[in-house]
């Protein structure tokens, strides 16, 4: 519970009907699409603009109240569940896209603007923003921009990283900043717009964002080759890349996943399968046309026993928005599905497929694989129950494992979702007892008191927080 | 709220609540922009599907006490199950909330307004159908004898909330008594062969104030093929009672339904309100753990089919249908949609009318706030979504919307009347709609024929 003299002064910044802590408040920003991961905050703060974002921090910063900024909840690291309390900071009062310049190609936008509204405005204007996470029809921008952001994409046109030209930023200590700008060149000083790229709301707030647009795309074409075993469909995938053709996308489903995504989406997949690659390319007409004609025989050629192409948009459409939803058609399966994302250098992907195999195997457990098998970023998805420790704690086990695997093959223990307190455990595997201290100084460079987001990347903090009552 | 009535509900949160359904939820979010309450409360997480199931969940858990803000949270929210087809855990939210309602009112010392409702309307005469007719009688008279244009004209009226002001407005001229207790009950195809034979769930208030819609379904039914059979002892769908919190009731009249219909052997048995044959469609879940029971409500649900849907399937819609030029819209009924997955059907129909040009509107199958009871309980919501639904039903310039659920039809109305445009549009039930676009079509065929005939 927050002091009353805080409280009142919260409320003097954004008035009464914006700061909430009655339980059922509580227990509605508790959590996120993390399972097994809940924390009452104590309270939920919605400032109307950045001036009270940062007034706002400051209360917070002298009374050491931890904050966790919170778009629509929807990551997978439990990377804003209020495990140390404090305020859960939510955006509903900012939402305005401000600006689509397109003299410059850039769309300015405030951190609450659901990613999807970005890509349809620059769409009308005909430009492109292509990161798409998973959730990109209510995931909201500064959210993206805090766990860097991945998407079906990712292969061909990169991460939310690679469009984020420049920031408002609210520091700990609630001063405003802006960094980058609209300049596709900018080396002045540290590049504190990458900084704060991923940084997981554990640097400061953003409340704005400047983001680069690109020329949409003149066509696309979509397909799916179908495979009786595993192995194959990932040799397609590296003789693919192997032949020079970047594609747009390119997704690998499992069987099981399959099964449950035609379950719900009812679009007629081949769960006939063993193993499925979504591809798609996009650009000029001639230019698709002759990669898909490259890709469908390099796939053949790997032992694909069928490639079919989408005939219409349509029915393109419908493939892509079945594949988003594989995560969450996974957990009918089961009551709890956790699902991580280790990625390896794309090369690599035929021996890690392999190897999660293995894993499963190995610990009886139920692990089915989708994902971005163009950048290398897997999805291997446990199929599990909560309320049965013995068998969680065998799904942590081989969890580690796969970690494990992936650093070992020069990959990395998340390719998009965020280290939060899920993979907190496993970052010095990848950053190293080095390169985690190195993270650890600039975290208390820039935010002393630790007020940011803390319990998330790096161990919980003990200080006792002077403005909350136990 | 005291501390021993929180224990209560919390208890019967633990007993009621399907514990697995709750875990099915992933909270991915997918759920979030398709629920009108989190979109008109502004992104209010404690106004979303996913956080009250979080909330039920958090109930049953023992991390929250069920406060008054829980309780408020599930009853704000509308019933329409909008979340249900977008969520790809496939969670039964409708489920979840009616078992969520019924741990907080059967543990819950009443409300007077509550009880009054309850008493009266849930108990007493929503399951008689004879009530019900005596009651719609009272309106007739009301209507009829002069009193409604006293009580308009006396201000008498003003004394009540503005919805229920402007819903005496709107409501339909309802038959005299003796017209509701003389339906006929056994029917034969007309100018057709019998191509089915099906039974009409009448329904309570559909069969009492919007007996006119009830008898052109009968007429389409019969110009469509089929013998009907009505029968006499069916009793309300118990949906009213399933949604707020009485699901002990609404078994009951589950079971008198079924036993009523197992009489006749039909092919089908048909209903036209949205909410009506949802609810009929889940006797099965609602009667799973009664062995005696289960297996006849499943027989009961599989024959559930919706006006609109045996139309199609019968090629009603391949005759001649007629009406004079006009721009239609339609109001999805939220249970005909995410309860029965009926929302192609009624579109088909209407875009096979001659005249009609049918347009449709944005977000057609987000809810209008009707919701049963809710548009008379959660006042201040359902205006506001009604004024979204009327903002983009006016931008298709539509003479006409059409809608297929009483709720609706009257909401509609509502709407129309609060926008001042009752002069420019009107809201019909669908059945309604192609009735008259058939018989004018049948008009005009016969006077080309007598023309035609003339001729010669």
């Amino acid at each position: 519970m927050l002091k009353r003299d805080v409280r009142e002064k919260l409320i003097a910044i954004v008035g009464e009907e914006n700061v909430e802590d009655n339980n059922a408040s509580l227990l509605a920003y508790s959590y996120d699409s993390t399972a097994r991961y809940q924390a009452l905050p104590d309270a939920m703060v919605a400032p109307r603009n950045k001036h009270e974002v940062a007034a706002v921090v400051k209360v917070c910063n002298e009374h050491r109240i931890p904050i966790v900024p919170r778009g629509s909840g929807t990551n997978l690291c439990a990377g804003t569940t209020p495990s140390e309390g404090g305020i859960v900071l939510i955006f509903k009062h900012m939402r305005k896209i401000l600006e689509i310049d397109d003299e410059n190609l850039t769309i300015t936008v405030q951190s609450g603007v659901y990613t999807k509204d970005i890509l349809e405005a620059a769409q009308q204007v005909g430009l492109f923003y292509p990161p798409d996470p998973g959730s990109m029809h209510i995931s909201q921008i500064g959210g993206n921009i805090s766990e860097n952001s991945g998407g079906l994409r990712g292969l061909k046109y990169g991460v939310t990283r690679d469009y984020v030209l420049g920031l408002e930023i609210v520091l700990p200590n609630g001063e405003i900043i802006q960094t980058g700008g609209k300049l596709a060149k900018d080396v002045a000083g540290y590049d504190l717009t990458r900084l704060y790229v991923g940084a997981e709301g554990t640097l400061g707030i953003i409340t704005e964002a400047i983001l680069k647009l690109i020329p949409q795309p003149e066509t696309k074409q979509t397909m799916l080759a179908l495979y009786h075993d595993l192995e194959a469909a990932a040799e397609s995938v590296s003789a693919i890349i192997a032949n020079r053709i970047i594609p747009a996308t390119l997704e690998f489903l499992d069987q099981a996943t399959v099964q449950v995504v035609e379950d719900y989406a009812k679009i007629g997949l081949p769960t006939e399968a063993k193993a499925v690659l979504l591809i798609e390319q996009d650009g000029a007409a001639e230019v698709v046309a002759r990669d898909m004609e490259k890709i469908a025989a390099l796939c053949r050629g790997n032992r694909a026993f069928d490639v079919q192409i989408a005939e219409t948009n349509e029915e393109a459409e419908q493939l892509t928005a079945a594949r988003r939803t594989a995560l969450s058609a996974l957990s009918r399966l089961k009551p709890t599905t956790i699902l991580e994302d280790a990625t390896v250098p794309r090369s690599k992907i035929a021996k890690m497929v392999k190897a999660i195999g293995e894993i499963a195997d190995k610990y009886q457990l139920t692990i089915c694989t989708f994902g971005h098998a163009g950048d290398g970023n897997l999805h291997p998805t446990c199929l599990t129950d909560a309320r049965n420790e013995q068998e969680i704690e065998l799904v942590e086990k081989a969890f580690a494992e796969i970690f494990e695997k992936a650093v070992e093959l020069g990959g990395t223990i998340t390719g998009e979702h965020g280290v939060g307190m899920m993979k907190l455990p496993y970052l010095h595997l990848k950053a190293g007892e080095h390169g985690l201290e190195a993270m650890r100084r600039i975290k208390k460079a820039l935010d002393p008191n630790a007020i940011m987001n803390p319990g998330k990347m790096f161990a919980p903090h003990t200080k006792q927080s002077t403005g909350v009552e136990k | 709220m005291d501390t021993q009535e929180k224990q209560r509900i919390q208890s019967a949160f633990q007993e009621k609540m399907d514990y697995d359904e709750l875990m099915n939820c992933t909270r991915c979010g997918f759920c979030l922009p398709s629920c009108p309450t989190y979109v008109e409360t502004g992104r209010n997480e404690v106004h979303s599907p996913r956080g009250r199931i979080a909330l039920m969940k958090g109930v049953v858990d023992g991390v929250i006490e069920p406060s008054e803000e829980v309780k408020e949270s599930i009853d704000l929210c509308l019933g329409c199950r909008a979340c249900e087809p977008v969520c790809p855990s496939g969670v039964h939210f409708g489920r979840l909330l009616e078992q969520a309602r019924d741990a907080i009112y059967q543990s819950k010392k009443p409300t007077l307004p509550e009880k009054v409702m309850k008493g009266i309307f849930l108990k007493n005469i929503f399951p008689q159908q004879t009530r019900m007719i005596g009651l719609t009688g009272l309106l007739s008279f009301y209507q009829r004898s002069g009193a409604q244009k006293l009580a308009q004209a006396t201000g008498v009226m003003k004394l009540f909330p503005e919805t229920m002001r402007t819903m005496e407005k709107v409501l339909p001229t309802v038959p005299k008594r003796a017209e509701m207790k003389e339906r006929p009950r056994h029917l034969q195809p007309l100018h057709t062969t019998r191509k089915k034979k099906v039974a009409f769930f009448s329904g309570c208030l559909m069969d009492t104030m919007f007996m006119k819609t009830n008898d052109a379904t009968i007429k389409l039914l019969q110009y469509a093929g089929c013998e009907i059979v009505v029968p006499e002892t069916q009793a309300c769908c118990g949906a009213l009672h399933g949604h707020s919190g009485e699901l002990e009731q609404a078994r009951e009249m589950a079971k008198r339904n079924i036993v009523a219909f197992e009489a006749s052997e039909v092919d089908y048995i048909i209903t036209n309100a949205g909410g009506c044959g949802a609810f009929l469609v889940e006797y099965a879940h609602l009667l799973k753990n009664d062995p005696d029971w289960h297996e006849r409500a499943e027989g009961f649900c599989a024959k559930i089919k919706d006006i609109t849907r045996i139309l199609v399937e019968l090629d009603f819609h391949k005759q001649p249908l007629s009406l004079p030029e006009q721009i239609v819209t339609y109001q999805d009924s939220c249970h005909l949609k995410n309860g029965q997955k009926t929302f192609m059907e009624p579109r088909q129909l209407l875009e096979s009318i001659s005249g009609v040009q049918y347009v449709e509107m944005t977000d057609a199958s987000r809810c209008c706030g009707s919701a049963g009871i809710y548009n008379i309980v959660q006042s201040k919501m359902s205006m506001q979504i009604l004024d979204y639904k009327m903002e983009q039903a006016m931008k298709t310039n539509a003479k006409t919307i059409v809608t297929a659920n009483p709720g609706c039809l009257l909401q509609t109305k509502l709407g129309i009347e609060r926008e001042g445009l009752s002069k420019d549009m009107d809201a019909v039930h669908i059945v309604d709609f192609l009735l008259a676009a058939f018989e004018r079509a049948n008009d005009n065929k016969q006077v080309a024929e007598q023309v035609a005939a003339a001729q010669i």
